[in-house]
């Protein structure tokens, strides 16, 4: 099986702390890879380093057999590595339809085009109507980012990412906030997801792990504690003790 | 995908022009006729429209705050009323030097804005302006310092309309001038680079998350307003026939930025209709208190903030939209 | 040579005082505030008034000065400031040179355009030899008062109950509020105490740069430079930015006067493209 994202002794230091600590990561090709820790284990670092918001201080990253340690934010979404946020990362004065054509210009590297109107290539506006429908978006939008309900901009966080065709998406806690009631389009969107994108999932909701991940990397302290298998992980009594024992606090 | 057609149209509604924005453009030719008399002070509304448009790209759609506008002014200005001193006074050529220079200088100085806080942004572009008037003084051989530039002269507009006394070409040439500016601008905003750049401006890590390169897009219109800053100094440079340290003057940056909110950020009328409703004031204060105009200035800025800017925008895109029928304005 | 680095070691010391309050309500509370000269100004008139109609010894007019200037932070905090701290920084901008313009326009309105003079006590004028170098006492006086000053103003910070609580309630108001901390209390007396020392400098001030209704304008450009070359490392940073200020500008003055203000402006641009943080800053972890 080939690999699609790898690190390599991967270190990031702030001032004396260590955030990641010689980490080395495998993830396969179209795999469903999932990432747990407890809070603070370096989640957010290690999927900073992975994107280029940082910088390590030390090891590297190859995406597709690329090193990428040193290419900006951009230049990976270009190859392929897209993530989304724990937090929703929205333009909240566009609407959907506004923020999904600028994804799949961009990916056209239309997104220089000071010209023509925005929305001029039809197959861009269509690509991006497309995604909007498959999403449960259609009906809003044209409306503002910033008043759709939290449900549908949760959505949009993927969607947004789906739209720069991904290769590796990265998709950090996709579920965090939504209502029970709710969970159920995301999980069937991301069930959806076509096979060959590898995807890697950060999540705290163990069921939704479970239930997606064909494999598990467990990270605490910076550091990867073990990986398996989920029966393997679940079974682990280490992991039990840092981590699923823990879980019940937050 | 019977839909599909519907989100195409969409998207190109956005940019659609609407018939209020030519009862926009029909009336500020119109005034000319009506109050022939104003001629001057409505050339000196266009410019300072030209020169707040200019900051609206970097601020508005950039999201730059810059308090160093008046740089790019004053580069314009100098440019533009050395050429006329030394013999080459076609006043086209002028602009075109005016904002290659101030062009040049801006995608010099645009780099310095890439990294850092609003603070430090506003630490560059202020220092950037101080220095250049530290230099604009200090030169004073070249450009007559604190007493300004003597002995400009400007030729007839493409060779043909002469500037007379009573500013009525000044008017058309200033106005003509803004106007295919403003189509420029208004091409470029609605564009996906102008789409881009709002993205940027919205949410900077989103749109380095989707591919977006900021840095390129920052420089890239950073330049163009520096370039449209430097037009609007060379225009009033031509028109006046004067151009002294005050162009480069921290009051000025301060000002343009002041005209701008009056009118709205992010809005390419803004910077116009700011223009107007400023210098409007200015006149009719200067009337009253003309020394202590500064101080209404201030009051202006600070009602203005406390009372929320984005009010007087709203207030006219719906006028706007209620001429025009239906949709948002431009 | 060596009056000169002292005349420069005064100016920046002045510069200090003058600029420490802006470097933390501006470097650690975020907010930009460019009508910190209005303070200054306002101790500078309040000095040159009591002195030259009442009659008041100028040492007596220091914490006069002070507390005039500290009152009147105070009074414009709770009624207007503290509205923008949530604000944009565009608005904060448009606001404070709003304040600054009204100042300006007002001083020069009610009380003119000219200079104002204080008359110094006999006991700091004259000037002493030290070194080989002729030193005006007056300098002398600066140095010691405002080296003291900034010995007290880090020792507050660092020392005492209400640093941490300062330093809590910029790191995170919420959770600063959360552990009982009166967040909008300390801000206003550290608004205050930065206005009052704003007020002191500007009295101090007056004899060596000048007091006029233009000052705040005048000066805004040199306070910023403390505070953004100083960085958010507290006020130690803008201790040694107003000091390397002060040098250079004297200095730059004395021996270029042909390029003038030009080289402090040019080292302010490069010292913020290295760093853009400042000079001395505090890395601040995840």
């Amino acid at each position: 099986m080939s690999i699609a994202l790898a690190t390599h002794d991967l270190v990031k230091n702030f001032g004396g702390l260590r955030a990641t600590d010689h980490v080395s990561l495998t993830v396969h090709t179209g795999a469903r890879h999932a990432l747990i820790g407890p809070n603070g284990a370096g989640k957010t670092t290690l999927i900073n380093l992975l994107t280029g918001v940082l910088t390590p201080s030390q090891g590297s990253i190859t995406l597709e057999g690329e090193t990428i340690t040193r290419l900006s934010q951009h230049a990976r979404v270009r190859r392929g590595l897209v993530r989304t946020f724990q937090i929703n990362q929205l333009f909240a004065d566009m609407s959907p339809l506004q923020s999904l054509c600028l994804a799949v210009s961009e990916r056209h590297q239309q997104g220089r085009d000071w010209w023509r109107v925005a929305g001029a290539d039809k197959e861009h506006v269509d690509e991006a109507a497309d995604i909007l429908a498959r999403f449960g978006l259609r009906d809003v939008m044209t409306q503002q980012t910033r008043f759709l309900p939290y449900g549908k901009q949760r959505l949009l966080e993927i969607a947004l990412a789906i739209a720069c065709k991904p290769r590796v998406l990265l998709l950090d806690e996709p579920a965090a906030g939504v209502p029970e009631e709710e969970r159920h389009e995301i999980i069937d969107i991301l069930a959806d997801l076509p096979k060959d994108v590898t995807v890697v999932l950060i999540e705290h909701d163990m069921d939704l792990v479970f239930s997606f991940a064909d494999r598990i990397s467990v990270l605490v302290n910076g550091a990867l504690l073990t990986e398996g298998g989920v029966d393997e992980i679940a079974r682990d009594p280490q992991v039990r003790a840092v981590y699923l024992g823990e879980s019940g606090h937050d | 995908m019977s839909m599909t057609p519907s989100a195409h149209q969409t998207m190109l509604d956005q940019a659609r022009w609407r018939w209020s924005e030519s009862l926009f453009w029909l009336l500020s030719l119109a005034v000319l006729f009506v109050f022939p008399s104003k001629a001057l002070l409505f050339s000196q509304i266009a410019i300072m429209g030209l020169f707040a448009l200019s900051l609206d790209l970097i601020l508005g759609y950039g999201g730059i705050v810059s308090l160093g506008h008046a740089a790019f002014f004053g580069l314009g200005a100098y440019a533009a009323g050395l050429m006329a001193k030394h013999g080459l006074g076609d006043p086209l050529l002028g602009l075109a030097v005016a904002a290659c220079v101030a062009a040049i200088i801006g995608w010099l100085t645009s780099f310095l804005l890439l990294r850092g806080s609003d603070l430090t942004r506003l630490m560059v572009t202020l220092g950037i302006a101080l220095m250049l008037f530290e230099l604009a003084n200090r030169m004073a051989s070249i450009t007559g310092g604190a007493d300004g530039l003597q002995g400009m002269m400007v030729g007839p507009v493409l060779g043909l309309f002469s500037f007379d006394l009573f500013g009525k070409t000044a008017y058309l040439y200033a106005l003509s001038v803004l106007f295919v500016l403003f189509l420029l601008a208004r091409k470029i905003v609605h564009s996906t680079f102008g789409l881009s750049l709002r993205a940027v401006k919205g949410n900077a890590l989103r749109a380095g998350a989707i591919g977006i390169s900021a840095s390129s897009r920052l420089v890239a219109i950073y330049t163009l307003s520096a370039a449209f800053a430097g037009i609007a100094g060379a225009l009033s440079a031509q028109t006046t026939q004067l151009v002294s340290l005050d162009v480069l003057d921290f009051h000025r940056s301060a000002d343009v930025m002041l005209v701008l909110v009056i009118g709205g950020v992010g809005w390419l009328y803004g910077g116009i209709i700011g223009a107007i409703m400023f210098t409007l004031m200015q006149d009719w204060l200067a009337g009253i208190t003309p020394q202590y105009w500064e101080f209404w200035i201030g009051l202006v800025l600070v009602c203005l903030v406390l009372v929320g800017h984005d009010r007087i925008k709203i207030a006219i895109q719906s006028i706007g939209t209620r001429l025009s029928g239906k949709g948002g304005a431009a | 040579m060596l009056t000169i680095l002292f005349d420069g070691i005064a100016y920046g010391m002045l510069l200090f005082v003058l600029a420490c309050g802006l470097s933390v309500t501006m470097g650690l509370m975020n907010f930009i505030n460019l009508s910190h000269g209005v303070f200054s100004m306002a101790g500078g008139y309040i000095t040159a008034f009591l002195i030259n109609r009442w009659g008041v010894p100028f040492l007596l007019c220091l914490p006069l000065a002070f507390l005039f200037s500290a009152a009147l932070g105070m009074l414009l905090e709770r009624t207007l400031y503290r509205r923008l701290y949530a604000r944009s920084h565009l608005d904060q901008v448009l606001f404070t040179i709003g304040i600054v313009f009204m100042s300006v326009a007002a001083v020069d309105y009610v009380i003119g355009s000219q200079q104002q003079t204080v008359k110094l006590p006999d006991m700091l004028k004259g000037r002493i030899d030290i070194l080989g170098g002729s030193i005006g006492l007056y300098r002398v006086f600066i140095i010691a008062l405002c080296g003291c000053l900034a010995v007290t103003i880090q020792t507050l910070l660092v020392k005492t109950r209400f640093g941490s609580q300062l330093r809590a309630a910029v790191d995170d108001p919420r959770v600063a509020r959360g552990m009982g901390i009166n967040v909008n209390t300390v801000f206003a007396i550290t608004f205050a105490v930065g206005s009052g020392l704003a007020g002191l400098g500007g009295a101090l001030g007056t004899d060596i740069l000048g007091m006029d209704p233009t000052f705040p304008i005048k000066f805004m450009i040199y306070f910023l430079i403390v505070v953004t070359v100083g960085g958010t490392s507290g006020i130690m940073g803008a201790f040694f930015a107003s000091l390397i200020l002060g040098i250079a500008d004297v200095g730059g003055k004395y021996y270029v006067p042909q390029i003038g203000a030009f080289i402090i402006y040019a080292l302010m641009v490069v010292v913020l493209i290295i760093r853009p943080q400042g000079l001395f800053t505090r890395s601040r972890g995840k």
